[in-house]
């Protein structure tokens, strides 16, 4: 399961980008996990994470699958739910998963996590410097690293760069690159806006490990041109 | 996957959500699957929303439009008729699900996903040592999916190395020949989204590895992630890194294991392993 390894895209515009996860191993530290992912979702959820999910249900952003035509137009579309009632539905503990979007609130997480001390294998998937220096300020030392290599093989077959760091923030693959060229192309045409294309996008992401703040900056660049 | 004729309207919102490009408006102007290039990963019927109109006054309704030139287009995420349905998968079409869709859960190793859990909780089960890389090959990805054919091609080379496979991947599970690298042949012809090949090595034998994955790449009709993991000192540094950059490679994305996991459960307590 390397579904965040390998996001695609230069260092800079990886910067802001952090994804934590907690992990159990089966029959070493699983017992009552469910109980505990729950805590590390509400802990998050003080350092105002970009999204959240545990592969098992719905993430934060979720289809909807009950829609009607008198829904959609007296209520509208309801696209992201509340964290709380993601976090009541957590029963099992799958790979649980947070985004952030700045490197305090990554730290400062990671530093309630070591406090609360809950058993439960956590990883950190961003740039690796960054990752070392906030160890260092909180004193964790890490315990094994897994460096994300560049792709190899038939590279012809993948797709243009914006699309690519697009599709590659769903590590399964989930969202399909003739989606993302679509949003890209809804966007520059202005059928719908930027935060509503990343929420498209990110329904389709079951792991819940979309970035949609660096989706955003994507699209804000694709639409200029740069 | 198929699409339920009776209820499609054509609208082709669920032709650019799949991943494998599987889905087309056909003759009839309506969404079909192709079979072959379909993997089963459910993306369109999990992701996609679903509007319950029914389908027959939304064709009617569609053509009406068409004809003073005006277009019937739901939200680019929507099926207004859910007219996506999932079939009931047998041998050996089910390993492309079994690969390809993250929430089912594999059978042999009993997690979400394509491979094991590999370094993420390596600070409790010990899996990959000092001294050690752990290599994380993952073909098909991303986005372009992968035959078993081609992964057969692949292992068969790391094979020839000298590489001893994951016992708890699911692609090893799939293997008639471990030693030899081979998958067993009633799946050679089954396309996933992705699958993931696990092993590991000594560090000194990394730059070798590297060169043979390198080589059998380029000789297959998809693209190739690679991850490669080692375990940390005491002080929290890794050899590995200088290993890649020596070879070429400048790794700076990476997953860190923090080393907080704690083996808790009631009947491993008494059994912990040094991690």
């Amino acid at each position: 399961m390397t579904n965040t390894l390998h996001r695609f895209g230069k260092p800079d515009t990886l910067r802001d980008d952090y994804i934590v996860f907690a992990m159990a191993a089966k029959g070493i530290n699983d017992d009552g996990a469910a109980a505990k992912v729950q805590t590390f979702f509400r802990t998050a959820l003080k350092y105002d994470p970009i999204n959240m999910g545990n592969a098992v249900i719905n993430p934060l952003y979720r289809p909807e699958k009950n829609l009607t035509f008198l829904k959609l137009y007296f209520s509208g579309r309801h696209e992201k739910v509340a964290p709380e009632t993601f976090i009541a539905e957590v029963a099992a503990l799958g790979t649980a998963a947070v985004v952030f979007g700045n490197r305090g609130a990554m730290g400062g997480f990671l530093k309630e996590l070591q406090d609360l001390d809950l058993g439960l294998s956590v990883n950190v998937s961003a740039l690796v410097d960054d990752v070392r220096e906030v160890c260092g300020e909180i004193h964790l030392t890490p315990h094994s690293v897994e460096y994300s290599l560049p792709f190899a093989g038939d590279l012809e077959r993948l797709p243009e760069r914006d699309i690519l760091s697009l599709t590659t923030m769903c590590g399964h693959g989930m969202i399909a690159a003739n989606f993302a060229r679509k949003m890209v192309d809804g966007v520059r045409e202005g059928r719908f806006g930027h935060d509503q294309a990343c929420q498209y996008m990110a329904k389709f992401c079951v792991c819940g490990v979309f970035n949609t703040t660096r989706a955003m900056r994507i699209l804000e660049a694709a639409g200029s041109g740069t | 996957m198929n699409i339920s004729k009776k209820k499609c309207v054509g609208c082709a919102n669920c032709v650019p959500v799949c991943p494998m490009g599987a889905i087309v408006i056909g003759p009839d102007l309506l969404a079909e699957v192709n079979r072959e290039a379909c993997v089963e990963c459910h993306t369109c019927y999990r992701g996609m929303s679903f509007e319950h109109l029914p389908g027959g006054p939304v064709r009617w309704a569609r053509r009406l439009l068409k004809k003073i030139r005006l277009r019937f287009q739901p939200d680019p995420d929507l099926c207004p008729t859910e007219a996506l349905e999932p079939e009931k998968l047998a041998w050996p079409r089910i390993v492309r699900s079994a690969f390809s869709d993250p929430m089912v859960t594999h059978e042999s190793t009993g997690i979400h996903g394509r491979g094991t859990a590999e370094v993420k909780t390596n600070d409790v089960t010990n899996r990959v040592g000092t001294g050690e890389a752990g290599f994380v090959v993952e073909f098909g990805r991303p986005g372009v999916g992968v035959f078993f054919r081609d992964v057969d091609k692949a292992t068969r080379a790391l094979a020839g190395q000298g590489v001893a496979f994951e016992k708890e991947n699911p692609v090893t599970s799939l293997m008639s020949d471990a030693g030899a690298g081979g998958i067993r042949e009633d799946i050679l012809d089954e396309k996933v989204l992705s699958c993931i090949v696990e092993f590991k090595t000594r560090l000194e034998e990394v730059p070798g590895v590297l060169s043979a994955i390198k080589a059998v790449a380029k000789t297959l009709d998809t693209v190739v992630s690679l991850g490669v993991s080692t375990r940390c000192d005491s002080d929290g540094n890794d050899p590995l890194r200088a290993v890649l950059a020596k070879e070429g490679y400048d790794a700076w994305r990476a997953k860190v294991n923090l080393g907080l996991g704690r083996q808790s459960n009631a009947k491993s307590r008494g059994t912990e392993r040094q991690a």
